[in-house]
């Protein structure tokens, strides 16, 4: 199978491709639009800030790439929220695959959330075998709101999307490459997407 | 609901993992890269590397332990020592460590947590604070804890928030070592004057001291070593005693 993992300069790919090899897969890392159109599944990382990543999406021309795949897509944390229609951080406009907006965490809370937290009102295919309220590492400041391409939620103050869907896209905003066993069979399943469709 | 988090800390000395009491007397616990893995798989939350070296002999952290760490490790882990430039973290980064933690180097030029967090994103930029009590203040230190600099722990942490840090990493130098348990109230108030994650060091002898940095010390996290490292308190036996005191742990 022939991974992608987009590699725009604003994520996390050594972890998640490493979380790769240990299911046994080998993805490649590219940011030409051919490579990525071409692959049977692509992962979206990202950290850092959503205004510059999104530039950085730009420069290699993905913005106009990602939204037309036709593949499995799994957006991870910023990745996630750069599917989503926009951000609060630094005002930026989303890909607008997922129909939410992505909001600050009120200061009632320590922001960023960092650590582990639960999962719940799992409802895909992607959580198959994933037990509710499993604990899932999350780092962020922004959250995606509640809406109806939620496929699991999370409480931090308020309830949130801790996944969505929208016909092939996919979206985590947990580290499945950094939340344990639960999290590389959440990355598992993702990889076995298209194998038990077909 | 968020949990706490139990971090173990294996310092590194020339690619193995020691443990100094108070910062000297260094005794050998292991390898880093096998470590890090026994944690991962015995329900660690966290881990954080911390190259006590770097600093005092300006040695660079190796990449190649973080590489192979990420390779091996399903947890998030965070590197330090030595860290002194925006290169220094993009290396780290590019070799799969989650988060940084710098100490010296902010100290010295504070504007470096700005330039790392607009760069990187606040998320993986700790700042890790050594202090302890002089005369009745906390005064922050420098170099491992060697040089006493003329911060107040409280005023240094709350610029540092300022400046864009995600978390911070206290440890007590006067609680390190000496397994009597965490600075709690200088911990509390760390915790309820700041609105990031606030790492307890420096201290931890037994699971009640544990129970009592969560409650009493407001702490988001405890990092701790030797107890750890030689067997003295289990992780699984350590979370079941503090889910027992209501709080909040991932098991």
């Amino acid at each position: 199978m022939n991974i992608v993992i987009i590699d725009y300069g604003a994520g996390n790919t050594k972890s998640v491709q490493f979380a790769c090899n240990r299911l046994g897969y080998n993805p490649i890392l590219s940011n030409i639009p051919d490579v990525i159109s071409s692959a049977d599944k692509v992962i979206f990382p990202g950290v850092g800030q959503a205004g510059n990543a999104m530039e950085m999406l730009k420069n290699s021309q993905l913005d106009l790439t990602i939204p037309q795949l036709k593949q499995p897509v799994l957006g991870i944390c910023l990745g996630m929220q750069l599917l989503c229609n926009s951000t609060e951080e630094g005002a930026t406009k989303g890909l607008g695959i997922f129909d939410v907006d992505v909001k600050r965490f009120s200061n009632q809370k320590k922001v960023p959330q960092m650590g582990w937290n639960t999962i719940f009102n799992l409802e895909s295919n992607l959580f198959e075998g994933i037990k509710n309220d499993a604990y899932m590492y999350l780092v962020h400041s922004y959250f995606a709101e509640l809406g109806k391409h939620t496929i699991s939620q999370t409480k931090y103050g308020v309830n949130y999307s801790s996944a969505l869907k929208k016909d092939n896209f996919y979206g985590v905003q947990f580290h499945p490459e950094k939340s344990s066993t639960v999290g590389a069979e959440v990355l598992r399943n993702f990889l076995n997407l298209g194998n038990l469709e077909s | 609901m968020l949990t706490k988090r139990i971090i173990p800390c294996l310092d590194i000395k020339n690619g193995r993992t020691v443990k100094g009491i108070n910062f000297v007397n260094l005794v050998d616990a292991g390898d880093p890269v096998v470590l890090a893995k026994q944690y991962a798989e015995k329900g660690a939350d966290e881990l954080v590397f911390l190259d006590i070296s770097a600093t005092l002999e300006g040695r660079k952290t190796t990449l190649e332990m973080v590489l192979k760490v990420a390779e091996q490790v399903n947890i998030p882990f965070t590197v330090g020592g030595g860290i002194s430039s925006i290169e220094d973290v993009d290396l780290l980064l590019k070799s799969g460590a989650d988060k940084v933690s710098i100490n010296s180097s902010a100290i010295k030029r504070p504007e470096l947590i700005n330039e790392l967090s607009d760069k990187f994103g606040s998320q993986c930029v700790v700042v890790a604070i050594d202090a302890k009590q002089i005369d009745g203040q906390w005064r922050v230190h420098l170099a491992g804890g060697s040089i006493p600099t003329s911060l107040d722990l409280f005023e240094w942490a709350k610029e540092v928030e300022l400046r864009g840090a995600g978390e911070i990493l206290f440890t007590s130098m006067d609680h390190d070592g000496t397994k009597d348990g965490f600075a709690n109230e200088a911990l509390a108030k760390l915790s309820t004057d700041l609105n990031i994650p606030i790492i307890a060091s420096g201290g931890a002898g037994t699971m009640q001291h544990f129970v009592d940095t969560f409650k009493i010390g407001k702490s988001d996290a405890a990092l701790a070593a030797s107890v750890f490292h030689f067997g003295e308190i289990e992780i699984k036996d350590l979370k079941a005693e503090l889910r027992k005191n209501n709080i909040e742990v991932r098991i």
